[in-house]
């Protein structure tokens, strides 16, 4: 974006957020996995996309089924970019941040908010996620809420793994996962 | 369901034409304003357009609205200054009046004169703004013309 357009954008952004018009605020972070992007609804974060993941197209998604109203506006992130930060410094255990559950529905939105609730450095099998969301011989379903997880880090579906032990998959690919559980020390590092 | 790409995608492409027009329209100094206006309003209206057709020109559009309102105020209002300079030369404000027939015109004569005389857009590129033919831009061009012409003489 051209220098001279920068000033006036950025007040764009904070004009159309005192007036009820940022639907859907986002903004890029660096990670030790390379960059995220963070998009938050008035309502709380709504959608971390992983390095791995094409931000344009998760940012069409998002214009699609939240509002078209999407802005970049980093400000409005400031918070959630500085608890990940702490977060990937080892610093940070539970994340502290209003979330906007609307991107996942019914059973999928349960087992989520089951995994949000599984303490930093443990971690859970997909049979006991189906069982806290209601539904025990829902593996295979509380498997794919897991990988439909739009908010991960902050909803930390990569401690959800197999009964075996095995690590499962993840939407960030398997390394990234095996990152985070070092990090959290569930693995040697 | 809208397929309506991100709007942040709108500013990305089209900012830098929003802003050349405005400044061409109101003036470097008022541009910014003017620019906010534009965008605030496009923003707002943004969930409720039907297609993702020629945005560009649907963003042009409001720009101009914008600038039409912006000299009305001014009109209304005349800004105070503390001594009075020399106007810039590489900037002539069009004069208070004729801004006052052009509002009054109909809506597509009063676009299609802002947009060849604030902003000195080709034919084909009003045309592409106000959604019509190059041939019926140029002739609301020509009856806006011809309306001012009788007003103001």
């Amino acid at each position: 974006m051209r220098a001279e357009l920068q000033q006036p954008l950025g007040r764009l952004a904070e004009r159309a957020a005192a007036e009820g018009l940022l639907d859907v605020a986002y903004a890029t972070a660096d990670s030790p996995f390379g960059p995220l992007l963070l998009a938050r609804t008035p309502r709380g974060l709504v959608r971390v996309g992983l390095p791995n993941q094409d931000a344009d197209a998760l940012l069409a998604d998002l214009a699609t089924r939240v509002s078209p109203r999407v802005l970049e506006a980093p400000a409005e992130l400031d918070e959630v970019r500085r608890e990940l930060d702490l977060y990937f410094e080892g610093k940070l255990t539970d994340f502290d941040l209003p979330l906007d559950w609307q991107l996942s529905r019914d059973f999928r939105r349960r087992v989520l908010r089951a995994i949000a609730r599984i303490p930093y450095g443990q971690t859970r099998s997909y049979t006991e996620m189906a069982k806290s969301a209601g539904n025990e011989r829902a593996v295979r379903a509380a498997g794919s809420a897991c990988g439909s997880n739009p908010i991960p880090l902050v909803v930390p579906c990569h401690r959800v793994l197999r009964t075996s032990g095995a690590l499962g998959g993840y939407g960030g690919g398997l390394p990234m996962k095996e990152g985070l559980l070092q990090l959290e020390g569930v693995l040697d590092g | 369901m809208s397929e309506l790409p991100p709007f942040q995608t709108l500013i990305d492409e089209h900012a830098g034409d929003v802003m050349a027009v405005l400044r061409g329209a109101v003036g470097r100094a008022d541009a910014e304003d003017c620019f906010q206006e534009t965008f605030l309003a496009a923003l707002r209206a943004y969930p409720r357009l039907s297609g993702a057709g020629n945005l560009r020109g649907w963003l042009i559009t409001i720009a101009h609205r914008k600038a039409i309102d912006h000299h009305r105020a001014r009109g209304r209002r005349p800004l105070p200054v503390a001594e009075v300079t020399e106007q810039a030369v590489t900037d002539p404000e069009p004069g208070d009046g004729i801004w006052t027939a052009v509002g009054a015109l109909p809506p597509k004569q009063r676009a299609a004169v802002t947009l060849r005389y604030a902003s000195d857009l080709p034919h084909a590129e009003i045309a592409a703004a106000l959604g019509c033919s190059p041939e019926a831009a140029r002739r609301s061009l020509h009856e806006g013309i011809k309306r001012l012409r009788k007003e103001l003489a």
